[in-house]
C-alpha cells in the first residue's frame, strides 16, 4: 500500500508537518487467529505508515479487522506476520508495558476500584515517577478535560461521557508517543458524540500527540482525521485524506461504504480530447475526466448525488448527461431525494438542493435529464 | 399488599431459622448455666462454671483449634486462588466442567471421604507400604494421627468453599481492564497486586469466612486422622454431649467458641476491611 497523499482540499492543507522518522509503521502484517479447526485472517497483510502528530483513522465495517490491527499496534496482539514499528524502532516483540504508545479502550476499561485521580495516576505511578510532578500532570491533565473536582469520584458514579474523558485523561498524562482509540465515542449517544468528537480534536491540537483512531461512522473519520485507511476484510482498501476518500474513492468499497454513491459501468467508446467517453446513444454520454482507459474496456463510474444536477431538456456543453426516469421523490428538508430509473435498469439517486422556484422540482414519472462535470466522475479500480 | 411483598418473601426462611436456629440457640444458652444430670434432669442455678473451663481446662483445644483453622485456611489460599485464577481466565469453554471437578467431592459423603483418607495415608497403607519397603521412607515414617493429617484433611475438605467465591470474584473481573493496566506500564505482578487481587477482594474475604468457620469448628478430622494430640475444641464438645453427657459444659464450650470466633471475624472484617486494602492497591 501506498502513502497516497495526492489528494488536495482543505483538511488535507491541515495535515501537520510529516516529520522525519514516522510514529508508527505497519509492514505486512498478518493475524490468523484458530477458529474451529481452521485458520481466520482477521488482517491480511496491512501496511501503512502514520506520521508523527498526525489524526490517523481506521475505517471500515464492523468486523474488518480495525481492533485487530490497533491490538497489533498496541502489542496486545502478536502479528502471524509481518513487523511493527513505532518511531523507527522494531517493537513486534515488545510487550504493551515497554511501549510508548496508550490506548483508550471502546469499552474505557477504567479501574472500578479506584477513583478518578487515582485512575489517571495510574501510568505515571508505574513510571516511578515524582510524587509532586504526578501531582502536578494529573491535575493539569483533569483540567483539560474538565473534570476538575471530580478527582474523588468512583468510574460508577459517573455519566459516560465523563468517563470517557477520564479513559482519555488517564491515556494522554503519560504523554505517550501516539494514542490508540478504539471507537472511543461508540457508546455515547449522538449529541454527547458530537461534541466529544469536537472535544478531541481540540485535545489532539492541543497536546500535539498522533492519534489512531478507530471507527465505523464515515461521518465521524470525515470530519476528525488528517487521514483515513478504508478498511474491508482485513486489508486497506484506500488510504488518503478525507477529501480524496470522498470525492475519488478507489474502490467500489470505498464509493458504497462513504456517504451514498452512484455506481455506473459501461464501455469507454472513445477517448476524447483526455476524456474516456462512455456512449449511451440517444440517451447521453459519460465523460470520465484524466482517464487513462483505452476504447473498449469496461470501466466503473462513481457519481456522488449532490453532484448531479435534474432537467427536463438535454443540457448543452460539454458535460456527462444521461437520461432517465424518476421513479420515487423523497423530501428530506434541506434538499430532496431522486430516485432516477435509466434506460439501462440502473437506479441514480440525486440529491437536490430545494430550490425558491419549487415549480422546477420535477415529479414522480417525470423523464428527466441527469448532468454533472466530468470531473465529477471518477473511474474506480476493479 | 405490595409493600407487604418484602415480608412475605423473607417470611418462610425468617420462620426456618428462628425455628432452627433462634431457639436452640437461646435453649442453649440457658443450659449452659444449668447444674445436673441427664437422669435427675438440669436445673438453672446460673451456675457459670462450664465458661471457666473453657478457659481453663481447654485452653489447649481452644488454641489448637485455632491454629489448625488458620493454618487450614491459608493453605486453602494458597490452593484455591491459583486453580480459581486458572478457571476464570484460561477456562475457555470448559469453565463449567472445571467447576464441576471442583464440587464433585461433594457428591460423597464428608465422613466416608474422609475415612477414605485414613485408608490411604495409613503406616502400612496403598500409598506408605510401597515407598516404605523400597526404602525410600523410613519404617517409623507416618501421616496419619499428626497434624499434618487433620490439616490436611480440613483443607480437602473445605477446599471448594475457598474456590468458588474466589472463582466467583474473578470471573467478573473485565479482562479489559487488566489489559488496561498492561498498557499504562504495570508488569504482570503489578497489574496481578493493583488490579485483579483487589477485585477479588470481597470473594477471598468471603472465602475466608467459608472455610475458616467451619475449619475451627471441625471435629471430624481430628476425630478420623488425628490421634490424641490432635484433638480440637470441636472433639471436646462432642465428647461432652454425646459421651458425657455434660450439657451445660457442652454447651458453655460451644458458646465461647460461638463468642471467640465472632470476635475474630469483626476484628478481621476491620483490620482487613476492603477499603483499606482497596486503597493500598491504588497507590
Ligand atoms: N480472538 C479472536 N479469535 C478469533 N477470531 C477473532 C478474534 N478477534 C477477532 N477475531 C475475528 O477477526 C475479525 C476482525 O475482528 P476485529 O478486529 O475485532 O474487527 P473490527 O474491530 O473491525 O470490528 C472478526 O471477524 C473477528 O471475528
Ligand atoms: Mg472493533
Amino acid at each position: 500500500m501506498t502513502t497516497n497523499q495526492a489528494g488536495v482540499g482543505a483538511a488535507d492543507a491541515a495535515a501537520p508537518v510529516v516529520s522525519a522518522v514516522p510514529a508508527i509503521e505497519l509492514d505486512g502484517v498478518v493475524k490468523e487467529y484458530p477458529s474451529h479447526g481452521e485458520v481466520v485472517q482477521a488482517v491480511k497483510g496491512v501496511s501503512l505508515t502514520i506520521a508523527e502528530g498526525e489524526f490517523f483513522s481506521l475505517l471500515g465495517p464492523s468486523g474488518c479487522g480495525k481492533t485487530t490491527t490497533m491490538r497489533m499496534i498496541a502489542g496486545f496482539e502478536d502479528p502471524s506476520r509481518g513487523t511493527v514499528k513505532l518511531h523507527g524502532k522494531d517493537v513486534t516483540d515488545v510487550p504493551p508495558n515497554k511501549r510508548d504508545v496508550n490506548m483508550v479502550f471502546q469499552s474505557y476499561a477504567l479501574f472500578p476500584h479506584m477513583n478518578v485521580w487515582e485512575n489517571v495516576a495510574f501510568g505515571l505511578r508505574r513510571r516511578k515517577t515524582p510524587e509532586a510532578e504526578i501531582k502536578r500532570r494529573v491535575g493539569e491533565m483533569l483540567e483539560i478535560v474538565d473534570l476538575t473536582g471530580k478527582e474523588k469520584r468512583r468510574p460508577r458514579e459517573m455519566s459516560g461521557g465523563q468517563q470517557q474523558r477520564v479513559a482519555l485523561a488517564r491515556a494522554l498524562v503519560n504523554r505517550p508517543r501516539a494514542l490508540l482509540l478504539d471507537e472511543p465515542l461508540g457508546a455515547l449517544d449522538l449529541k454527547l458524540r458530537q461534541a466529544m468528537q469536537t472535544e478531541l480534536k481540540r485535545i489532539q491540537r492541543e497536546v500535539g500527540i498522533t492519534f489512531v483512531y478507530v471507527t465505523h461512522d464515515q461521518s465521524e473519520a470525515l470530519t476528525m482525521s488528517d487521514r483515513i485507511a478504508v478498511m474491508n476484510h482485513g486489508l486497506v482498501e484506500q488510504l488518503a485524506g478525507p477529501r480524496e476518500i470522498y470525492e475519488r474513492p478507489a474502490t467500489a468499497f470505498v464509493a458504497g461504504f462513504i456517504g451514498t454513491s452512484n455506481l455506473l459501468s459501461g464501455q469507454v467508446e472513445r477517448v476524447d480530447d483526455g476524456f474516456a467517453v462512455l456512449d449511451l446513444g440517444e440517451c447521453g454520454q459519460v465523460l470520465v475526466a484524466g482517464a487513462p482507459q483505452k476504447a473498449g474496456e469496461r470501466i466503473e463510474v462513481t457519481v456522488r448525488p449532490e453532484k448531479i444536477t435534474i432537467s427536463t431538456d438535454r443540457p448543452n456543453g460539454r458535460a456527462s448527461a444521461i437520461c432517465g426516469q424518476v421513479t420515487d421523490v423523497a423530501y428530506l428538508g434541506t434538499y430532496n431525494s431522486y430516485a432516477v430509473s435509466l434506460s439501462t435498469g440502473v437506479e441514480v439517486t440525486v440529491f437536490q438542493q430545494n430550490a425558491l422556484d419549487s415549480s422546477t422540482t420535477a415529479e414522480r414519472g417525470d423523464s428527466v435529464w441527469l448532468s454533472w462535470q466530468p470531473q465529477h466522475s471518477y473511474a474506480i479500480g476493479s | 399488599m405490595r409493600r407487604l411483598t418484602p415480608y412475605l418473601l423473607i417470611l418462610p426462611g425468617g420462620l426456618w431459622l428462628l425455628v432452627f436456629l433462634i431457639v436452640p440457640l437461646v435453649y442453649m444458652a440457658s443450659v449452659s448455666t444449668m447444674e445436673g444430670d441427664v437422669v435427675n434432669g438440669f436445673a438453672q442455678t446460673f451456675n457459670f462454671a462450664g465458661y471457666l473451663d473453657a478457659f481453663g481446662a481447654y485452653q489447649t483445644q481452644f488454641l489448637r483449634s485455632a491454629v489448625y483453622g488458620l493454618a487450614g485456611t491459608a493453605i486453602a489460599i494458597a490452593l484455591a486462588y491459583p486453580m480459581a485464577y486458572w478457571i476464570a481466565f484460561k477456562g475457555g469453554s470448559r469453565k463449567s466442567t472445571y467447576l464441576l471437578l471442583v464440587l464433585l467431592p461433594f457428591f460423597v459423603s464428608f465422613v466416608l471421604r474422609t475415612v477414605s483418607w485414613k485408608f490411604l495415608l495409613a503406616d502400612d497403607g496403598i500409598l506408605f507400604e510401597p515407598l516404605k519397603s523400597i526404602g525410600v521412607l523410613p519404617e517409623d515414617f507416618r501421616v496419619l494421627q499428626t497434624t499434618v493429617a487433620v490439616v490436611g484433611g480440613l483443607v480437602y475438605n473445605y477446599l471448594p468453599f475457598m474456590v468458588l467465591p474466589i472463582y466467583v470474584a474473578l470471573e467478573r473481573v473485565d479482562y479489559r481492564v487488566v489489559e488496561a493496566a498492561y498498557d499504562l506500564y504495570a508488569s504482570r505482578v503489578g497489574a496481578f497486586t493493583r488490579i485483579v487481587l483487589p477485585l477479588s477482594l470481597p470473594g477471598l474475604f468471603a472465602g475466608v469466612l467459608m472455610t475458616f468457620v467451619p475449619m475451627t469448628a471441625d471435629y471430624v478430622n481430628a476425630a478420623i486422622l488425628g490421634g490424641p494430640d490432635n484433638t480440637m475444641i470441636g472433639n471436646i464438645i462432642q465428647q461432652q454431649y454425646l459421651v458425657n453427657n455434660d450439657y451445660p459444659v457442652g454447651a458453655a464450650l460451644s458458646f465461647t467458641l460461638m463468642a471467640v470466633m465472632l470476635i475474630g471475624i469483626f476484628a478481621y472484617a476491620k483490620a482487613l476491611g476492603t477499603q483499606n486494602v482497596l486503597e493500598a492497591a491504588a497507590r
